[in-house]
């Protein structure tokens, strides 16, 4: 649909793009410290120029959630991927529950102060996938009321978590991810780690229900350490109208460094899809269906979690 | 079928270039272009009535021609061009009251065509991506413009309410774009340092302006009755136009947009409200599908080509060449032993 409605670049984005991901694939098959001590390739050289004028030219495409792949896959998921590799040695499991095509729904646990979870999934589906696919999260508005954080998340393909734009991005395909926990899931202290909180509303469910694409539970341990949140400083909070002002091991007595995360062991683990097309039309207004299938959901990262946390042994390594 | 229209608002550019293609078409028997001052662009075969929509003259003009077709493009969106804000807002929303009060009374009137703006959406952070026209906006406009055409469709509700015999078509329409349609937004990229909302950036979306006309015209010739949202397809970014327009940017702390916007306001630039603002901050989408499929309308321009054709038209200066960008790409590329994709796509269509 977002590539339909493109008139006349569309072939040449098109290969464009198809650039972009052979340009990532190349450097994460190699070390990407290896990547950058040699010598660029001329290759590399002539894509960074043509890159570097396409943004000073404004010569780029973005769909109508201001998704903007060419920034997104060149900068965006660059600058996050040696956080992911070095500093969390992200191990990715079941990646091949994520169907190649078509939309489904991603629903993770969320955790550690600062969402760093979702990006890393992100990350973890684009270059894990064999299809490169791209996560368009739905974030709270918060996230798109905060500056700068605001402008790079609708850069990087995410979109209020409402029900109107979770319809459009799955009835058009789209791959989907949602952090129902929403601030109770990051906001939580370091004591409730790997406790579950409410899943918000089930407004999730009853998307997929509705687009009937099936439904992904996804378990992330690792990132409840990233920043052990020891204490919630409410009248700071209260001051930046922020959910809640965390108080960590490093932050804020060390200042700027107290703003650098714990370098956990971290493990996302795909789920089996759950699949939602077997239900009778109108199933999404059947709102204790929608509960039932929300708690199932909920039940089945929960236990996820359990048995990744028996098997991950120590925090660190 | 003899068919006399009044065309409201043709002292500004979209208004008499809509009455000089309405008396073009043969179907139609008289075109009648109503404003307070005399139209300053040809106005073609149409014939120009100096009436003020404020006040019940506009009755006279609807039962002395016998109109049966209103198209209302009487509604201002800068206090520029109505010298000040409080006539601006009378004629916006004084005018329409009288003028929908008119064709009220009239029987012969049988279809009303509002030009409306996508500006009753509003704008921010709570706002879906795309808004379809059932979508309850999230954050209502409060001031200017966007709170007159809130206001104006209001009226157009209760009217036809009054009056279900006659055909409504209210069409909202994205920022119109064009050689010379003054609109808020052609103002602000006019503008010699474009103000942007620091650590924002907004969705943007167009319409040409003629085939913001042709929706209009379209509407006025065949019954579509209803609400429709009238944009160009795909977006872009605020950040991408300016650079495309090869403006340069000042980034404004978001507090302190409404003091620069003030400035800007008393300079006689542009006009800056707080509504505006919000759109420069958030943006805003229009979901067109009832335009494509219940109307039967697709703009010829997309978004990224309103604007193309827009700079283009406007003779805008760009501040960076893109040809000067171009080889200076191919500078740094050959000092560093490379070539430039421009070269070898160049090469790939030559050989």
């Amino acid at each position: 649909m977002i590539v339909d409605a493109q008139v006349i670049p569309i072939d040449g984005d098109d290969a464009r793009n198809r650039r972009h991901l052979s340009a990532v694939d190349d450097m994460t098959a190699g070390d990407a410290a290896d990547v950058s001590l040699t010598q660029p390739s001329a290759g590399a050289i002539s894509e960074w120029l043509d890159f570097l004028r396409r943004r000073l030219t404004g010569d780029y495409t973005i769909d109508e959630f201001g998704y903007d792949s060419d920034l997104t896959n060149h900068v965006l998921l660059a600058s996050l991927r040696p956080l992911y590799e070095q500093w969390f040695r992200i191990e990715v499991r079941g990646i091949e529950n994520i169907p190649a095509e078509g939309g489904a729904l991603i629903v993770a646990n969320h955790s550690g102060t600062v969402a760093l979870d979702s990006l890393m999934t992100q990350l973890a589906v684009h270059d894990h996938h064999p299809a490169h696919r791209h996560l368009r999260m739905l974030g709270a508005n918060l996230v798109f009321s905060t500056p700068f954080l605001g402008e790079l998340a609708r850069k990087a393909g995410h979109t209020l978590a409402c029900n109107a734009d979770s319809d459009r991005l799955l009835s058009s395909g789209e791959l989907v991810g949602v952090w129902p926990e929403g601030f109770k899931g990051v906001g939580k202290p370091f004591s409730e780690r790997y406790k579950l909180q409410r899943f918000g509303r089930g407004g999730f469910v009853s998307s997929a229900l509705k687009a009937r694409v099936p439904v992904i539970p996804v378990a992330i341990v690792g990132a409840e350490e990233t920043y052990p949140m020891l204490g919630n400083f409410k009248p700071l909070a209260r001051l930046f109208n922020l959910p809640y002002f965390p108080i960590t091991p490093t932050f804020p007595w060390l200042g700027p460094l107290g703003m650098v995360p714990l370098p956990s062991k971290w493990i996302i683990e795909f789920g089996e899809p759950i699949p939602t097309d077997h239900y009778p039309d109108g199933s999404a207004d059947d709102a204790l269906l929608v509960f039932n299938l929300a708690d199932d959901v909920r039940d089945t990262i929960q236990q996820s979690i359990y048995r990744l946390l028996t098997e991950r042994g120590s925090v660190w390594q | 079928m003899s068919r006399v229209v009044v065309v409201t608002g043709v002292s500004r550019h979209l208004g008499s270039r809509m009455a000089r293609i309405l008396s073009r078409d043969a179907a139609i028997e008289r075109v009648i272009g109503v404003d307070v001052v005399p139209p300053r662009e040809d106005i073609g075969g149409a014939e120009f009535f100096r009436a003020d929509i404020r006040n019940p003259v506009i009755s006279k003009v609807l039962t002395s021609t016998g109109a049966d077709t209103v198209v209302h493009m009487g509604v201002i969106s800068t206090p520029v061009q109505a010298g000040g804000r409080s006539t601006m807002k009378e004629i916006n929303v004084i005018g329409s009251m009288q003028l929908f009060a008119a064709c009220q009374r009239v029987d012969t009137v049988t279809k009303l065509v509002v030009k409306s703006s996508s500006t009753v959406y509003g704008s921010g952070p709570k706002d879906p991506a795309l808004f379809t026209e059932d979508t309850e906006p999230r954050h209502p406009p409060t001031s200017g413009w966007a709170k007159d055409s809130v206001d104006v469709e209001g009226y157009v509700r209760a009217f036809s309410r009054r009056r279900p015999d006659v055909c409504v078509s209210t069409l909202r329409f994205a920022n119109f774009i064009g050689p010379k349609a003054d609109t808020p937004m052609a103002e602000y990229f006019s503008l010699p340092v474009v103000p942007t909302v620091l650590g924002h950036d907004a969705r943007l979306q167009f319409i040409y302006e003629d085939d913001g006309l042709e929706v209009i015209r379209q509407a006025t010739m065949a019954d579509h009755p209803g609400v429709f949202n009238v944009a160009g397809d795909d977006f872009l970014m605020l950040s991408q136009a300016t650079r495309q327009a090869g403006k340069a940017t000042v980034p404004v702390f978001e507090p302190l947009m409404g003091t620069v916007g003030s400035w800007v306001r008393r300079a006689g630039w542009a006009d800056f409200t707080a509504d505006q603002i919000r759109y420069l901050t958030y943006g805003r989408g229009l979901d067109t599908t009832r335009l494509k499929e219940k109307f039967g309308f697709t703009p010829r321009f997309n978004t990224p080509q309103a604007f193309e054709e827009f700079l283009r038209v406007r003779e805008l200066p760009y501040s960076l060449p893109k040809e000067r960008l171009e080889s200076l790409e191919r500078n740094i590329a050959h000092a560093l032993g490379s070539t430039t994709k421009l070269e070898d796509a160049q090469q790939i269509a030559g050989g």
